[in-house]
């Protein structure tokens, strides 16, 4: 399990390594054409900044090798916002008094026919709050169940799961899961996530094992950028994907760098990150990784997606809504954040054409 | 040229093209005509069967071309089954890429699950032509399995990094029955030829034509190495020698 692994990984001294990389490591690394987890924090270090162009050239060629000239588009659909967590940034947060929404069945073939009208989607995130209780497994399978008859590709951000349950979703036609461990930093995960199951650090950290155990088809990973150091986490992430890479080789990986936006706690984040900064761990990534996916969502700028595109990111969400049944049933209930790129998927996807980009919608088999 | 046979069509050119990474199907059908192709091959994943006017489809479709639906995605033999039934039933023709990788990552072939699929996939009347290692022992198998051609790779997937298994590729073009074309890993016309003066049948490309700067053109270029590197072939090229030989001093005494 990875929690072992990454107690031979102390957060300070991985801080403070980091933080002592020079130019000369971060030329090494970009005359490297294979990347260790020393060269990563070499081009993700304050060091790096002045070879941006250089390293944006590096994962622009590397994904245009590997991808081509096309973006995967997804869009999400929230299903619920129950959730027993009180994570402190979260808009979901149960201390938050709102009327909570969990779809029901017609609710959610509503939701999968609104997208459908919207744009050709084919891949499909799944997303709930946290509550086993009432929208445990057994609510994602029947979910599951009624978008496979709209989507091929079907992909889940829930709660953790067992690897039991992820074996069992995945035997019902489920591609991908993910999940976000938002900060690798083992103390002060729980200043963060006060109570809930989300409380447990190794539960969730291990999750990532019980999914590839379970012949998930892909793992999403993400630490959520504005917690702690951004660059400490990264690394703690790019560690997790070597690891996981090694044990579950059958399996696809995509990453993302979800940066806090405010939500309805007004919680503000600790640390910000600029684009500069953002653009910077998006090439550091491919550089280390020619394969993995990097997805982007909506919580970015159109100015940012669209320069981006081109330079390493691989995967989009287009005309996306954070709240649920807010396709149909509820467009204006609570969301979990707010979306900064509000084009339609017309609008992204001409865009995408202008830049000389084919969006990709469909990418699996057909059921 | 002398034409190529294949599960019993003939083909007039020896270079066939993928589908994947092109910035626009529009585009891809440019290069798709200037290549002069007739055998194209597309991921069953990225066609959606329920469309009758899938739009990627749309722009391939074309009389002179044979389709080559590939099984791009599956992990085992019993997925790739599947999915070429599919195939059959959605596009009418016995032609299957067979690719397996349960690897995501690299996208190499399982040897194993390939020659497990093609048994069954010959035995359903399809003909099965593997994407595999560039193995020469695996490739007599495949044969007695039943495939309709082999396609071992130079290098590998999308890598441009043209023949690097050329002495294994050597050996599979002087033992095979089948044709032999070099899949993956072709990054330069000149690599395209290179697999052509060897004897190849023919090469598939694709990521080198999809992202060239201006791929209409590239397609021409591979056309014309192909064309090259046949016709070099069937000429008879001369043995290479390090060694000048100007007359016979060693033997001018017999």
């Amino acid at each position: 399990m990875f929690s072992d692994e990454l107690k031979r990984y102390d957060w300070n001294a991985v801080t403070r390594k980091i933080a002592s990389k020079t130019s000369d490591d971060v030329k090494r690394a970009l005359n490297k054409s294979k990347l260790d987890i020393d060269d990563f924090m070499a081009l993700i270090s304050p060091a790096a900044e002045p070879f941006l162009e250089e390293m944006a050239l590096k994962s622009r060629k590397l994904t245009l090798q590997r991808f081509g000239r096309t973006m995967s588009m997804y869009i999400p659909m929230y299903i619920t916002n129950s959730c027993t967590n009180s994570c402190v940034y979260c808009g979901f947060n149960r201390h938050n008094k709102f009327d909570r929404v969990i779809l029901k069945p017609h609710q959610i073939e509503e939701e999968c026919k609104a997208i459908k009208q919207l744009a050709p989607f084919d891949n499909l995130l799944i997303v709930t709050g946290e509550n086993q209780y009432v929208a445990g497994p057994s609510y994602i399978k029947e979910a599951l169940e009624i978008c496979s008859r709209y989507f091929n590709n079907l992909t889940i951000e829930v709660m953790p799961l067992s690897e039991e349950d992820y074996r069992m979703l995945t035997e019902a036609g489920l591609y991908g899961v993910v999940c976000f461990q938002e900060t690798y930093n083992r103390e002060k995960y729980k200043t963060y996530h006060p109570s809930g199951m989300k409380s447990n650090f190794e539960w969730r950290l291990n999750g990532f094992d019980r999914m590839g155990a379970a012949g998930v088809h892909k793992i999403g990973m993400g630490v959520l950028i504005g917690l702690e150091e951004w660059r400490t986490d990264v690394t703690m992430m790019a560690l997790h994907l070597l690891y996981l890479r090694k044990r579950y080789w059958k399996t696809r990986y995509s990453v993302n760098f979800p940066r806090m936006r405010p939500s309805e706690s007004g919680f503000q984040p600790n640390v910000v990150m600029s684009d500069r900064e953002l653009a910077q761990l998006i090439f550091a990534y491919r550089l280390l990784d020619n394969d993995v996916d990097i997805s982007i969502s909506t919580r970015e700028t159109p100015y940012f997606r669209d320069h981006i595109a081109s330079l390493g990111v691989t995967s989009m969400s287009a005309g996306s809504r954070t709240e649920p049944g807010g396709y149909h049933a509820f467009p204006q209930a609570l969301e979990q954040f707010s979306v900064s790129d509000q084009r339609t998927p017309a609008e992204v996807e001409k865009a995408l054409s202008t830049m000389g980009y084919e969006p990709v919608w469909k990418d699996w088999f057909n059921r | 040229m002398d034409k190529l046979s294949i599960g019993g069509r003939e083909f007039s050119s020896r270079l066939f093209l993928g589908t994947g990474k092109f910035r626009s199907n529009n585009e891809m059908k440019k290069a798709i005509a200037a290549s002069g192709t007739e055998m194209v091959t597309v991921a069953m994943k990225r066609i959606d069967l329920k469309d009758k006017d899938d739009d990627m489809l749309r722009h391939i479709l074309n009389p002179s071309i044979q389709l080559l639906p590939n099984t791009s995605g599956v992990r085992d033999a019993e997925e790739a089954v599947l999915a070429a039934q599919l195939a059959r039933e959605a596009f009418n023709t016995d032609f299957i890429k067979l690719e397996i990788h349960p690897d995501p990552r690299h996208l190499l072939p399982d040897p194993i699950e390939t020659l497990k699929a093609t048994e069954e996939l010959s035995a359903l009347g399809f003909k099965v032509l593997p994407y595999i290692q560039a193995d020469p022992v695996l490739c007599k198998r495949l044969e007695d399995a039943g495939a309709a051609a082999v396609m071992p790779l130079g290098a590998p997937i999308g890598t441009n990094r043209g023949l690097l298994t050329r002495d294994m590729l050597r050996i599979i073009i002087e033992c095979s029955n089948l044709p032999v074309v070099v899949d993956a890993g072709i990054g330069a016309p000149s690599h395209a030829a290179e697999a052509m003066e060897m004897g190849a049948d023919a090469v598939l490309v694709n990521t080198a034509i999809a992202v060239a700067a201006d791929p209409e053109k590239m397609a021409e270029a591979f056309a014309e190495a192909v064309m090259a590197g046949r016709k070099a072939f069937l000429a008879g090229l001369g043995a290479q020698s390090m060694d000048s030989i100007a007359s016979s001093p060693l033997t001018s005494f017999l």
